[in-house]
């Protein structure tokens, strides 16, 4: 496709984005980070159909702390892009498009996916 | 004067061609990937603290193991309809945009087959 040189209107960069802008821009970025951690999912699995040798040497590595850290944030997206979800299924029924309603579901969304992972630190 | 109905001359013209197909199973596998993340958490969680056998053994229990399964399945669907979308946004040139579709597919296809596969000699072999 040829770039058209004609000038454009001001687009996405000159405007500070929303809250709701800003959570709906990381749906997507953490969407794309999960699906590479898929590949992570796919050498663990691999590991450990490879026998025990094999998965205690992976497990050697996963004990490293950086490793720790990527995993914690790994959880974070996934609840981050749950509780996201749940919501674009919510405006697939036609609710909750009112501006109160978008922004206390925004703040929800945040604390909720922050609970559940260190639920998930805690407990599991 | 034209006999043809509205619709005859509409039919097979148009882009959509398999209508709402994509958004509606991004939707579907969407719904069931809400109750299968306990079930990815769990498993992700042993492979930090458990031993091989415990982990197998884990794996290895029914409802852990066709939970994973439908997980594999649904969340590989997931990604592969996500990212394209995502590809689709972002680049403009046609040629270059359906070569990555195809690869970003095809990677996901390769990857869940690879999960199922390591899944079923887990659990059959472990």
């Amino acid at each position: 496709m040829a770039v058209n040189k004609r000038p454009t209107s001001p687009h996405l960069q000159v405007y500070r984005l929303p809250l709701t802008g800003i959570i709906s821009i990381t749906h997507r970025m953490t969407g794309v980070f999960l699906s590479g951690g898929l590949v992570l999912f796919v050498c663990i699995v691999a590991a450990l159909a490879a026998g025990p040798e094999a998965f205690d040497s992976l497990q050697n590595v996963l004990k490293w702390w950086p490793i720790r850290v990527l995993y914690w944030g790994f959880v974070y997206a996934l609840f981050f892009h749950l509780c996201h979800g749940i919501r674009h299924l919510i405006w697939d029924a036609g609710r909750g498009f009112d501006r109160d309603n978008m922004n206390s579901y925004a703040l929800v969304e945040l604390l909720g996916s922050l609970a559940l992972t260190f639920i998930t630190i805690i407990f599991v | 004067m034209d006999y043809r109905a509205p619709i005859a001359k509409a039919r097979g013209l148009g882009s959509a061609k398999s209508g709402t197909h994509h958004w509606w199973m991004q939707r579907v596998t969407a719904v069931s990937l809400i109750p299968l993340s306990f079930w990815l958490v769990t498993f992700l969680n042993l492979t930090f603290t458990a031993s091989y056998q415990q982990i197998v053994a884990w794996l290895s229990s029914p409802i852990n193991s066709i939970a994973m399964i439908t997980w594999v399945l649904m969340v590989f669907y997931h990604a592969a309809l996500g990212l394209q979308v995502v590809i689709e946004d972002y680049v403009a040139a046609s040629g270059v945009k359906i070569v990555t579709v195809w690869l970003v597919n095809l990677t996901m296809l390769v990857l869940a087959v690879t999960a199922l596969l390591g899944v079923f000699r887990i659990t059959l072999l472990g």
